[in-house]
């Protein structure tokens, strides 16, 4: 175990430019899939918050007995789509916008007659409050005969709906090609080595080491740069955050990763270091069978 | 210990390097291969050692038909090989004592019995005073012993040498061989490919002479075999 840990961090001091670009290559592919994580960390807790207040306003028309409106409220609380399901009179609605509308307190005050119509007040419940749910029940809603209107933030829902899409896929994309060329340099990094060693691990097989032993330290190699990459990608982004934080302040309680989080972005470098030297080491343990078995004496 | 049985092997461009070669050698043997470059030796010691496969016939090896052999099996029957070469194959960036400990360490030996045994080892190639050299601070001679010295310390039933004193000045040569007679005294069988044909006539040792990859001569055989044609 001894050796294995030597052998590994011997290549760290012979090679510390290979080394040093390895570790910030795969640092630089987690820290834009970082990036695009808090992004879409922080957007989800927006909109879930947002989505809280996704409302649906259903103004009745005057003149509708009470008997019908109190019918028509219990079958709408028995859509599966709706949470609760509120009725706000003509005077609640007068009263609420002379409270909440500062600017025309003074409007409402000389109004002779009430222009606000009474309304049911609708909210969904968590999982329906997309575009295509909130669509699908205002439809329903419009249905009733003595409903006049129905009104809902179609398009701002629709909009994040689309941004929320798109982060996801896009920081996905974009740091699955980070990541691939991570896998490459770090694979080209460790050939490298491999190729430099080439006589050692020559002379490790005549002695008897087995392939396991040759690429143990290959592959402790390649996951301590992973480790690293990823330990430097999760610091990057705590600086990134913490400076967006500064500069942003409107932004109110920004979300950083959970423990648990920063701990599968650095065990993400980790495989990722893994991987590339497997594949490279893996290749030339074949190659140097194969060679030998070709070379005439 | 060893046997050969019709071994032939043919590389992908077509060359010819070994054609039905067949011998046996026993417990306890010294064995000189002998012929001129490309006779076949280096080619015949790659196929004992399983670094290159026969393309037919078969290989034994301590019981092995090292053609089968996989993987760790190639690994581990290695660990019970000597193997030393014409170039030595040391590491030059690290000392003697650590060439020879290398050999143990790639095994899992523990580390206490590595230090004790590389140094045993080492005194018994007389480099006992030189552990702490690098290669480059010996003399050819002395870097063959190290080489020795790293393929006896897994203690080898078999000692493959591939032209051991092919780069050595006389006296190193006598200095090499002295140390293979008693290698093999001690029970080791010892393989050794050379041209060096005063060294094969100081000896009654076996000899098997090759010839364009055909056994032509097997002085355990006292008769000549036919050359190919």
């Amino acid at each position: 175990m001894r050796l294995l840990f030597r052998e590994a961090l011997l290549s760290f001091r012979r090679a510390p430019v290979l080394s040093g670009l390895s570790i910030t290559t795969i640092a630089f592919s987690l820290f834009t899939i970082g990036l695009f994580g808090l992004v879409a960390i922080n957007l989800q807790r927006a909109l879930e918050g947002l989505e809280e207040r996704v409302e649906i306003v259903a103004f009745i028309m005057r003149g509708t007995p009470a008997e019908s409106i109190a019918q028509a409220s219990q079958d709408i609380a028995a859509f599966p789509e709706v949470q609760d399901v509120g009725y706000v009179s003509e005077e609640q609605a007068l009263a609420r916008a002379r409270r909440e509308l500062v600017e025309f307190r003074d409007a409402y005050r000389d109004l002779q007659v009430n222009p606000l119509p009474p309304s049911l007040e609708l909210r969904l419940r968590p999982g329906f409050r997309d575009a295509a749910h909130v669509g699908a029940v205002a439809e329903r809603l419009r249905g009733f005969s003595f409903i006049e209107d129905v009104r809902y933030g179609r398009e701002w829902i629709q909009r994040l709906d689309h941004l929320r899409n798109l982060t996801g896929v896009l920081g996905l994309v974009i740091g699955l090609v980070f990541a691939t060329v991570a896998m490459v340099i770090i694979g080209v990094t460790i050939r490298l080595t491999l190729l430099q060693r080439a006589r050692e691990i020559h002379i490790m097989r005549l002695v008897g080491a087995t392939n396991w032993f040759i690429r143990g330290p290959f592959l402790l190699e390649g996951a301590l740069k992973g480790i690293l990459g990823g330990l430097l990608a999760v610091a990057l982004c705590y600086g990134g955050f913490l400076v967006f934080r500064r500069s942003a302040e409107s932004f109110n309680g920004l979300l950083f990763f959970e423990p648990w989080q920063a701990a599968v972005i650095i065990g993400f470098g980790m495989l990722m270091g893994l991987g590339g030297s497997l594949l490279s080491v893996g290749r030339h343990l074949r190659r140097m069978g194969g060679r030998a078995d070709r070379r005439a004496s | 210990m060893i046997r050969l049985s019709h071994v032939h092997k043919t590389f992908p461009n077509g060359a010819v390097a070994l054609r039905d070669v067949s011998f046996h050698v026993a417990r306890g043997e010294f064995v000189f291969l002998t012929g001129h470059s490309g006779a076949g030796k280096s080619t015949l010691l790659k196929l004992l050692y399983a670094e290159q496969r026969p393309s037919s016939g078969e290989v034994r090896v301590s019981g092995h038909v090292v053609s089968a052999l996989k993987g760790d099996q190639i690994a581990r029957l290695r660990r019970r090989l000597g193997i030393i070469f014409q170039d030595f194959r040391l590491l030059e960036d690290r000392t003697a004592a650590e060439n020879v400990a290398f050999a143990l360490e790639v095994t899992g030996a523990r580390k206490d019995a590595i230090a004790a045994r590389a140094s045993r080892v080492l005194a018994q190639v007389g480099l006992a005073s030189k552990s702490r050299a690098y290669p480059r601070e010996l003399s050819g001679g002395e870097q063959q012993r190290v080489a020795m010295a790293r393929a006896l310390v897994n203690d080898p039933a078999i000692l493959l040498a591939d032209e051991p004193t092919g780069n050595l000045d006389e006296r190193a040569t006598r200095g090499v061989f002295q140390l293979l007679r008693d290698i093999n005294a001690g029970g080791t069988v010892v393989v050794m490919a050379t041209h060096d044909l005063d060294l094969v006539r100081q000896t009654e040792y076996r000899t098997i002479e090759m010839r364009e990859g055909a056994v032509v001569y097997d002085s355990a055989d006292e008769a000549p075999a036919p050359g190919p044609q």
